[in-house]
């Protein structure tokens, strides 16, 4: 047993904090506060540091570290994505690369076409390239598999009709990455087809409208009449689900999300220290005190449980159940923390981040917001409970 | 990095699980819940023999010379088979204690003895006026020519009824610093004042009241220095702290095991109930809240196996494994439904011994206090 990592991870380690202390301004918050949910990241949160800090990270190749070398990546190990993952988290760096370099790219690389490989891979190593994941629909979400967006085959063309929701970055994606149904003869999960196609093809329209962190992210986008040709079908048709619920093998700890709690904790701590509220420092209140001390506890579990999860992978086990506890257990985690930094500042928790007697700017403000996606997005927490119950523990159906 | 067990630690939880499984029914641990003595003699000799009460001990006393994380392979298992006995207190709190605060002389006569079955050695620190903490240690020891003699009361005293020795938390002098003035007594459990009173607990754990009258206790029995006893008190807590942590994640794993394969078996409305999402949802968190207890725990023994300060993260392991062994068996409980109320089915000893664990070796609300000062001075 041994919970250290190896120098050459601890070295790595030196050199991204050494890059992130340079290329970050030192007051720098972390205003997307992503580790208490998925909804704040937004050019408007982080200035203009997000567009330069995104293209010195793309230059080390850092966002695309986990790909094969023959795509363009590193071949990192797990323990390196992990090192990278939580440092970047730790100091609320802005997100790099989302869900083309997490999710699109590699299930190019295992169910692409050499054209779409050609035609993608290059532009997300170069960060030229968005894509918008096109899953949820008004009648499908926890329930993923009873999308109704069709898709019906015209001579080499696909015709798409249909629409869907809680799309995120669509009106800015340059592609959307589509679950669409191409038979509705058969088991809905036997039905789906995955398809890849420009934002911008006639009869794709998307209506952005804001989350309750004030911040335009979410979309419906409505398929009217949308003409494909048929290489945007990504892999087999009617494969689609299938491909779209294969594990992809890059660290999937959390560990991100457990970093940024740290800090956040950091943060408040340091906060209780420096104020004063009905005549005594914030650090000296009892019930404050047992619960900092409780959730630093908290995000110290999770932070193993994310470490537990990268000793797995590097012995190549499966970690899909061990995952599923990681989010579960972590999304729950930031909305405690989240819930417990705006409490212990009492009514000026309340105050955005708009406000001059905002504290820390309203970080946990803006984190109590947000961390009400935290148990949404990804899965619901009761989704997770049941795939932990009926994958993990084989109870019954 | 890597957070699995090594093949010795395989084989290890093995043997361990099969012994206890055979040794340890639960008729034992019924039967030792009424037993005046607490604990069979003749499993812990068993023990002795298998180098289990020597694990953390080194050859030269008859040890085996394992680390922490041996031991906590070990305590996991025991947790699991509910042992009954002094284990925690004398083959890992007296014997570390001892081990590396005591003279040679010492050494020489109790370490053996702990390892070959002969000596049981239990910690007395708690008293009637307060939780863990210097202050509270109010037991005196006046010095006189001859040594020293106690007068006190000691409380939650594990297994005292059948000890050999105890090894005393005890008011020396009032200290100029808050920590300063406890000194660690071995005394003589058969001494001449010694008043050992059962407590009847929750768990039938056999704890104890230790009342001392004028107990004479020689120079040569000061464990460690005289006044300066405090830190070695702190360190016999965190080891118990982390033992008793992973003797809990053992209970636990258990204690969740039997709620989930009770779900597939139990039919309620003409289905297995574990087919109902309300029931799946416990389980789930139980698997969570085992997984998070097991690796809290891992890391304070691991820790403590590299000669790393353990102390912060023994205090967490024991505050979130109280409570996460909590939330586990409300949950396994409300899975058994009237079963988990019965006395003669086997959840209700697990229920009934987590609470007395989790208040061995300081509860969460005792760790808390030492975690946020930490944190927030």
């Amino acid at each position: 047993m041994d919970f250290g990592l190896d120098p050459e991870d601890e070295l790595f380690r030196q050199e991204v904090r050494a890059f992130l202390d340079r290329e970050l301004p030192a007051d720098w918050l972390g205003m997307s506060v992503s580790w208490a949910g998925y909804g704040a990241a937004s050019g408007e949160l982080e200035g203009p540091v997000r567009q330069t800090f995104y293209k010195k990270l793309i230059k080390r190749g850092w966002p695309t570290m986990a790909w094969p070398k023959a795509y363009g990546g590193q071949d990192a190990s797990f323990t390196h994505q992990y090192v990278y993952n939580e440092e970047m988290a730790y100091r609320g760096a802005p997100e790099s690369g989302g869900i083309a370099v997490t999710y699109v790219g590699p299930a190019i690389m295992v169910h692409g076409s050499e054209e779409h490989k050609k035609k993608f891979l290059g532009g997300i190593v170069r960060g030229e390239i968005s894509f918008a994941q096109g899953f949820s629909e008004p009648g499908a979400g926890s329930d993923l598999a009873s999308v109704t967006t069709r898709a019906v085959r015209d001579g080499y063309d696909y015709i798409i009709n249909g629409q869907k929701t809680f799309t995120s970055g669509a009106h800015l994606a340059d592609y959307i990455w589509l679950l669409a149904r191409t038979n509705a003869d058969v088991p809905k999960h036997k039905g789906l087809s995955m398809f890849v196609f420009p934002m911008k093809t006639p009869g794709v329209t998307s209506r952005p409208f804001l989350n309750i962190c004030d911040v335009l992210s979410f979309n419906d986008v409505y398929f009217d009449n949308v003409r494909v040709p048929q290489d945007a079908l990504v892999g087999e048709e009617d494969k689609g689900w299938y491909q779209a619920m294969t594990g992809l093998d890059f660290e999937r700890s959390g560990v991100a999300r457990f970093a940024g709690c740290r800090r956040a904790m950091e943060l408040l701590v340091r906060y209780m220290k420096e104020t004063k509220w009905n005549g005594r420092y914030l650090a000296e209140d009892p019930l404050a005190r047992e619960r900092v001390a409780e959730t630093a506890v908290d995000i110290e579990v999770g932070r193993l449980m994310a470490l537990r999860i990268i000793s797995m992978q590097t012995r190549r086990m499966s970690v899909s159940n061990a995952s599923s506890v990681s989010k579960l257990y972590g999304s729950e985690l930031s909305q405690r923390l989240a819930r417990l930094g705006a409490d212990v500042m009492g009514p000026f928790g309340t105050l955005t981040r708009r406000s001059k007697w905002a504290p820390l700017s309203g970080f946990f403000e803006l984190a109590y917001r947000n961390s009400v996606s935290a148990t949404l997005g990804a899965g619901t927490s009761e989704i997770q409970r049941n795939i932990l119950a009926q994958r993990g523990l084989g109870l019954p159906r | 990095m890597d957070l699995g067990l090594n093949e010795t630690q395989e084989i290890l939880k093995k043997t361990a699980r099969d012994f206890l499984e055979s040794e340890c029914p639960k008729s034992l641990v019924r039967a030792m819940e009424e037993d005046v003595k607490g604990y069979s003699p003749e499993l812990w000799r068993k023990m002795a023999e298998l180098g289990w009460l020597g694990l953390l001990l080194p050859a030269e006393y008859g040890g085996a010379g394992g680390d922490w994380v041996d031991a906590a392979v070990l305590l996991e298992e025991m947790g699991r088979a509910l042992l009954p006995g002094p284990f925690i207190p004398t083959a890992v709190v007296a014997a570390l204690a001892i081990l590396e605060a005591g003279t040679p002389v010492q050494k020489d006569k109790h370490l053996s003895g702990i390892a070959n079955g002969d000596t049981i050695i239990s910690p007395a620190i708690l008293e009637p006026e307060g939780a863990f903490s210097a202050r509270f240690i109010q037991a005196r020891a006046a010095e006189d020519a001859a040594g020293y003699v106690i007068d006190g009361v000691k409380l939650f005293v594990p297994d005292a009824n059948v000890a050999d020795y105890l090894l005393a938390a005890v008011r020396t002098s009032d200290g100029v610093g808050s920590d300063d003035g406890v000194t660690v007594l071995i005394v003589d459990a058969r001494s001449e004042g010694i008043e050992v009173t059962p407590l009847v607990t929750v768990a039938a754990d056999n704890q104890c009241e230790v009342a001392l009258k004028g107990v004479r206790v020689s120079r040569a029995d000061v464990l460690g220095q005289v006044d300066q006893g405090w830190r070695l008190v702190r360190q016999m807590q965190m080891h118990g702290a982390a033992a008793t942590s992973a003797s809990m994640v053992g209970g636990a794993e258990r204690v969740f095991e039997m709620a989930v394969s009770y779900a597939k078996e139990r039919v309620q409305f003409g289905r297995p109930i574990g087919s109902f999402q309300a029931i799946q949802h416990k389980c789930a968190d139980m698997l969570v809240d085992v997984d998070g207890a097991r690796f809290i725990t891992y890391q304070a023994v691991w820790k403590l196996s590299e000669g790393l300060d353990g102390e912060a993260d023994a205090a967490m392991a024991k505050s979130w494994v109280g409570d996460a062994y909590r939330r586990v068996l409300a949950h396994s409980n409300q899975i058994h439904g009237g079963l988990a109320f019965s006395k003669e089915f086997d959840l209700g000893l697990y229920f009934r011994r987590a609470r007395a664990a989790e208040f061995a070796y300081g509860d969460g609300v005792v760790h808390r206090d030492a975690i946020a000062r930490q944190i927030l001075g």
